[in-house]
């Protein structure tokens, strides 16, 4: 099944939280006038990231990183230079780096590219489920709930933030993976924000009591949102008018009524 | 003779009205004008601008009525109209245009403030090729695993029958919770 959108209207942290949500296993390809990125995942995990062809190669990960100098390299055969692998094992044992400055650097690289895509408004994105581009590389692992709060957090752009929660009367409830929240690294203001968050009081109310102001409010609940450490509980009903009655579900209908329109529809 | 209804709702063009046409036994009484909008006009030619209405007569003693309400916001003042006294809601959804999932979930807010019924999310369009999975427009529509989200595909008898048979399963199951 596709997944297909431009960012515009679908952002890249709401497009790693679904990925983080529905433990996705795929290759997520984002073109813009910025550039191609390839991001893969493995079970909603972040595992490769690299901007454009050659960006995401362990060779020029470690010499951007300054672990190894490109003379090194020389003394390898070219083919070591295609297998990340191969070249990771072949550096370690010539000396070169430790398997933790592979690992570091490889994740430095990761984020890089992904805190970058947080910044393209526009572009289109396809998800499919096939890591080929991963294909000659090391996969590092990497849990998307602190990414997906730092992209939250560097979202400045008021107006998206209004679009994507308009309306601060919602209560909101911590998720139903608690072990979720302990993972994740939270500033104090967003735990503030945690700890008034039970299910009953609703954004407007926590801003209230938190002594914040609307776009703080917004980008805390927006970036814990994303990450899935909490959800938005059903809008409380209109107050109806004086004298008319609140109306509940199946506004006065009787049990038979409802059968009596399932047995139609099974029959039909 | 008893009426009740059913309302189906959901962004512009997400085919809301061929919904109701798919199932009803009248024709529709569709109140579609032609698009004055450019961009509009580039996904369809005509759309609802007050409902749309179609009707299933269940016995002797019992009438089903579905309306349809207008996509565009700019006709949001009919919604709480239609809204008054409904057994439950559909949100339609066009499955392959991300572009209105965010008015999906805004309408869908709006509709649970009117009135506390039940309702599901109909996924349409999952014949086509860029259909996104009903499970990941759950999470793209931030809506919990308690919501139903059932593929749909608006031109088939078939697929409409069982959006608005888990509908009434869903209606039946909240009378049921509140007579307890």
């Amino acid at each position: 099944m596709a997944l297909k959108g431009n960012l515009r209207d679908f952002n890249t942290t709401q497009l790693l939280n679904l990925i983080h949500l529905a433990r996705k296993t795929g290759t997520l390809t984002v073109e813009s006038r910025n550039g191609t990125a390839r991001l893969c995942f493995k079970d909603g995990k972040l595992i490769y990231a690299a901007l454009d062809r050659q960006d995401g190669r362990l060779a020029d990960v470690l010499i951007r990183a300054g672990k190894i100098r490109p003379e090194q390299l020389k003394a390898f055969d070219l083919t070591h230079l295609q297998d990340d692998k191969v070249l990771g094992l072949k550096l370690i044992e010539a000396g070169y780096v430790t398997q933790q400055d592979i690992l570091n650097s490889l994740r430095a690289q990761m984020l890089d590219v992904v805190y970058r895509l947080f910044s393209w408004n526009e572009g289109v994105f396809r998800f499919e489920p096939d890591l080929q581009a991963l294909q000659n590389r090391i996969p590092v692992p990497m849990d998307l709930e602190n990414i997906i709060m730092e992209g939250a957090r560097r979202l400045r752009e008021v107006e998206r933030l209004k679009e994507e929660l308009p309306d601060l009367d919602i209560p909101v409830r911590l998720t139903s993976r608690p072990e979720a929240i302990r993972k994740v690294q939270l500033s104090t203001e967003e735990w503030r924000v945690i700890s008034q968050v039970n299910g009953r009081n609703t954004i407007e109310q926590i801003m209230r009591r938190l002594n914040m102001d609307e776009i703080q409010i917004r980008r805390i609940i927006y970036g814990l949102l994303q990450a899935g450490l909490i959800e938005l509980g059903a809008p409380p009903p209109a107050t109806p008018p004086p004298g008319v009655p609140a109306r509940g579900p199946g506004s006065g209908v009787s049990r038979s009524v409802v059968e009596k329109l399932i047995n139609y529809f099974r029959r039909l | 003779m008893q009426a009740v209804k059913i309302v189906v709702t959901g962004p512009f063009a997400s085919g809301k009205t061929q919904f109701i046409r798919t199932i009803s036994e009248i024709e529709v009484v569709s109140t579609e004008r032609r698009i004055s909008t450019a961009a509009e006009r580039a996904i369809k030619d005509q759309t609802t601008v007050a409902m749309d209405f179609g009707r299933i007569t269940i016995d002797k003693d019992l009438v089903l009525y579905l309306f349809g309400t207008p996509g565009q916001r700019r006709f949001d003042f009919m919604w709480e109209i239609l809204a008054e006294g409904m057994l439950g809601f559909i949100v339609m959804v066009d499955s392959t245009r991300p572009e209105t999932f965010r008015e999906a979930r805004n309408i869908l807010d709006t509709f649970r403030r009117y009135a506390q019924t039940p309702f599901v999310v109909a996924a349409n369009k999952q014949d086509l090729e860029d259909a996104w999975d009903p499970e990941d427009l759950r999470i793209a529509l931030r809506l919990d695993g308690r919501v139903k989200v059932l593929p749909c595909v608006a031109t088939r008898r078939d697929s409409v029958k069982t959006v608005v048979l888990e509908l009434l399963y869903s209606i039946l199951e909240e009378l049921s919770a509140s007579q307890r």
